[in-house]
C-alpha cells in the first residue's frame, strides 16, 4: 500500500511539473501583450514595466524563477491588479469556490443516490421512469442555461432567494442547485445501474432465502455494495464542478476562483492564468489520489499494487 | 405426484428424418451486426425519435449552408432590431405573433416600430436586427461540426492509441499508459483553456482543443478490451498463420471493438456540444462573425428579462440536441451491450 502511494505521489509530481512547464511555455508563446495600452506607451515605459515584472530576463531564467517560486506557494504578481500577488488574489477566492463546490457535491450525491435507489427498487414503474427522465434532463440541460432560468424565475420573479452575490445562505442556494444538477444526474444513473446489477446477484437470493424481506436485503446488502463504486466518481465530480464554477460564478457574481479565471483569460493576465491552472491541476490530482486510497480501504477486493489489469 | 405413468409402445415412434433435423436446428436465422443492433434499437421508441430528430437537425443545419453564410449573418438591420417571433398563421399565440410582454401587457412590437405587415421573423431578431432563426440554424451547424470532429478524433486517435497500446503490451504499453495517466489527471478544462488562449479563438482552435482532451477515455477502454481480445483463439490462429498485425487489427479487433467504439462516441458527442456552448458562453470560444448556440445564449442572457425569446429559442434547440444525443446514446448502449439491457 505505502509503496503504491509513493508511486502515485511520484506521478502526481511529474504531472504537475508537466502542467507547470506546458503552461509556462504556452503563455510565453501567446499572442497579445499584457499591457492594455501598449501602443500609447513609450519604449522606456515598456522597458521599465518589463523590468518590474521580470519580463526582461531570458525565458529560461524566468521559467526557473517561476518554478522556484511555486515551491514556496508564490505564483508571481498579477498583471491585472498592480502589486497584488497571484497567491493573495486566489486564496480567498479558493475558499468560496470550495464551499460552493462541496455544497453542490453533497446535494448532488444525496439526491442522486436517493433517485437512483428509488429507480432501482421500483424498477419498471413510473418512479423508475420519472427518475430516469430527470437524470436525462439533468445530463442534457447545460448548467449555465439552468442557472439563468433559475435566477430569473425563482430569484427575480418569485423573490425566494437572492439574485446574485455571495455571503449569506440565501445567496448560495441557487448556484448550488445549478451546480448540483450534473453530479446528481451522473450519480442517479450510476447508482441505478449498480443497484440493478447487484440485485441480480446470488447473495440477494440467499438473503431472501434466509428470511429477510426485500427491503431488508436492499438496505443491508445491496445498498452497501452499490454505494462503494460512487467513490470513483469523485474525480469526474471535481472536474464537472471546476468547469461549472467558471460559468455559474460568473452568472451569480460570486467572487470565486472560476470567475477570476475567466476574467484573467479575457485580460491576458498570464500569472493568474498559470496560478489558477496549477490550483485546478493540484486539486484534481489530489482528489484522484484520495479516491484511489479510499477505494482501496473500503473495498477489500481491490488490491492496490500499482498494477493495472 | 402419484399420477400414473402410462407409456405405450406407440409413444415411441421414429420421427421422419427432416423433422429430426429441424429439432437440432434451434438457432434463428443468423443476423449481421447491423441487423441485430437494429432489432434491439427499434424496441426503444425514445432512441428512434431521437435519431429522427438528430437526422432532421443535421439536414436542416447543413442543408441551409447555401442560404445562410457569414455574409447574411453579419449584415445588420437596425430598423428590425429586437423584434419578437412572428410566424404567419400564429396570430392567436402570444409570443409567436409579433407581440412582446412589456410590463403586464402584450404589445405588438411590429406595429409599434412600423414594420411592413408582410415581414415575418420566425424566431425574432437580435439586437442588430439579424434574424435569430437563421443564426440558430447556423449555430447548430457549428455545434454539430465541433461534435462530429471530436467524435472523429475519438475514432482515430483514441482507437489507434488503444489498440497499439493493448496489442504491443510490455514496455510500450506501460509508457503509453503513463502518458494517458498524466493527460487525464490534468483537468480537460485546463487543456482546452490553454489551447484557446494560445491559438487564435475560433472554430478551428475550439475543435482542436476539445479533440485533444477527449480521446483518452476511448483509448483506455479500447486498450482494456484489446488486452482480452488478443488472447482469443481466433486472434492467436491468425497470428500463427502469419497474418500481419495491421490486418489482424482491422479484420479481427476493430469489428469486435465496434460496440465499444460506438457507445463511447455517443458519449463524446454531447460532451463536445456542451463544451463548445460553455466556452462560447463565457466568451472564449467561437467569436464573430461566426456564431454558435453558446454565443447566442450569451447574447440572449443579457436581455433575458425584457426579451426572453432571445435566450429561450437557442436554449431549447441546445437542450433538444443534447437530449436527443443522450437518448440515442442510451438506446445504442442497451442495443450493443447486452449487460446493460435491463
Amino acid at each position: 500500500m505505502s509503496k503504491y502511494i509513493l508511486k502515485r505521489v511520484f506521478y502526481m509530481i511529474l504531472t504537475l511539473f508537466i502542467v507547470a512547464t506546458a503552461t509556462f511555455f504556452l503563455m510565453k508563446a501567446m499572442p497579445g501583450s499584457p499591457y492594455a495600452n501598449e501602443a500609447k506607451m513609450t519604449p522606456t515605459q515598456i522597458k521599465i514595466m518589463n523590468e518590474q515584472y521580470g519580463l526582461n530576463k531570458p525565458v529560461f531564467v524566468q521559467y526557473l524563477i517561476y518554478l522556484g517560486g511555486m515551491f514556496k506557494g508564490d505564483f508571481g504578481t498579477s498583471f491585472q491588479y498592480a502589486n497584488q500577488s497571484v497567491t493573495s488574489l486566489i486564496l480567498p477566492r479558493l475558499a468560496v469556490s470550495m464551499q460552493l463546490g462541496l455544497q453542490a457535491m453533497v446535494v448532488g450525491v444525496v439526491f442522486g443516490v436517493l433517485l437512483g435507489t428509488l429507480a432501482a427498487v421500483k424498477q419498471g414503474t413510473w418512479v423508475d421512469s420519472t427518475s430516469t427522465v430527470l437524470a436525462i434532463i439533468g445530463r442534457s440541460v447545460p448548467n449555465f442555461v439552468l442557472a439563468v432560468i433559475l435566477q430569473y424565475y425563482i430569484a427575480l420573479k418569485l423573490g425566494w432567494f437572492s439574485i446574485a452575490g455571495w455571503g449569506s445562505f440565501s445567496q448560495s442556494v441557487l448556484p448550488t442547485i445549478a451546480l448540483a444538477v450534473a453530479p446528481m444526474a451522473e450519480t442517479e444513473r450510476f447508482v441505478r445501474t449498480s443497484m440493478v446489477d447487484n440485485m441480480n446477484q446470488d447473495y440477494v437470493e440467499l438473503g431472501r432465502a434466509k428470511g429477510l424481506s426485500r427491503m431488508e436485503v436492499v438496505r443491508g446488502h445491496v445498498m452497501r455494495n452499490s454505494m462503494i463504486p460512487i467513490v470513483t466518481l469523485l474525480g469526474p465530480y471535481t472536474v464537472a464542478l471546476m468547469t461549472g464554477s467558471m460559468v455559474i460564478e460568473n452568472i451569480f457574481n460570486i467572487p470565486g476562483i472560476g470567475e477570476q479565471f475567466v476574467k484573467s483569460i479575457l485580460t491576458n493576465d498570464y500569472p493568474t492564468i498559470m496560478g489558477v491552472t496549477m490550483i485546478y491541476s493540484i486539486g484534481l490530482v489530489v482528489v484522484l489520489l484520495i479516491t484511489d486510497i479510499i477505494y482501496g480501504l473500503i473495498d477489500p477486493r481491490i488490491r492496490l499494487q500499482g498494477k493495472e489489469g | 405426484m402419484n399420477e400414473e405413468f402410462n407409456v405405450s409402445p406407440e409413444d415411441f415412434k421414429k420421427l421422419p428424418p427432416d423433422e429430426a433435423q429441424d429439432n437440432e436446428n434451434i438457432a434463428g436465422p443468423s443476423l449481421s451486426f447491423g441487423q441485430s443492433v437494429w432489432l434491439q434499437l427499434k424496441k426503444k421508441k425514445s432512441a428512434i425519435v431521437s435519431a429522427v430528430v438528430i437526422i432532421l437537425m443535421v439536414l436542416i443545419a447543413f442543408g441551409s449552408t447555401p442560404f445562410i453564410n457569414n455574409e447574411t449573418l453579419v449584415k445588420s438591420h437596425p430598423q428590425y432590431a429586437n423584434l419578437p417571433a412572428k410566424v404567419p398563421g400564429m396570430s392567436a399565440i402570444n409570443g409567436l405573433n409579433g407581440k412582446l410582454k412589456q410590463g403586464d401587457k402584450w404589445v405588438n412590437v411590429y406595429e409599434q416600430n412600423h414594420i411592413p405587415k408582410d415581414k415575418y421573423f420566425f424566431a425574432g431578431t437580435d439586437y442588430l436586427g439579424r434574424p435569430l432563426g437563421q443564426r440558430i440554424i447556423y449555430g447548430t451547424k457549428i455545434s454539430l461540426i465541433v461534435a462530429f470532429v471530436a467524435a472523429l478524433f475519438d475514432l482515430t486517435i483514441g482507437v489507434l492509441y488503444g489498440i497499439v497500446s493493448g496489442w504491443k503490451g510490455g514496455g510500450v504499453d506501460n509508457g503509453m499508459q503513463r502518458i494517458i495517466e498524466i493527460i487525464s489527471s490534468i483537468p480537460n478544462l485546463v487543456i482546452v483553456v490553454l489551447m484557446l488562449v494560445v491559438l487564435k479563438p475560433g472554430m478551428m482552435s475550439i475543435i482542436l482543443a476539445i479533440a485533444i482532451s477527449s480521446w483518452t477515455t476511448m483509448a483506455r477502454q479500447i486498450r482494456a478490451e484489446t488486452l482480452t481480445l488478443k488472447n482469443q483463439e481466433y486472434v492467436l490462429a491468425a497470428r500463427n498463420l502469419g497474418q500481419s498485425s495491421w490486418k489482424i487489427a482491422l479484420k479481427h479487433l476493430v469489428p469486435n471493438l465496434s460496440s465499444l467504439i460506438i457507445i463511447q462516441m455517443m458519449y463524446t458527442i454531447p460532451t463536445a456540444i456542451f463544451f463548445e456552448a460553455f466556452l462560447s458562453f463565457i466568451g472564449i470560444g467561437i467569436s464573430a462573425p461566426q456564431t454558435s448556440l453558446g454565443v447566442l445564449l450569451n447574447e440572449g442572457q443579457k436581455n433575458f428579462q425584457f426579451l426572453p425569446y432571445q435566450m429561450w429559442f437557442p436554449a431549447i434547440v441546445l437542450c433538444v440536441l443534447m437530449i436527443a444525443f443522450n437518448l440515442l446514446g442510451d438506446g445504442l448502449r442497451d442495443a450493443l451491450d447486452p449487460k446493460s439491457r435491463r
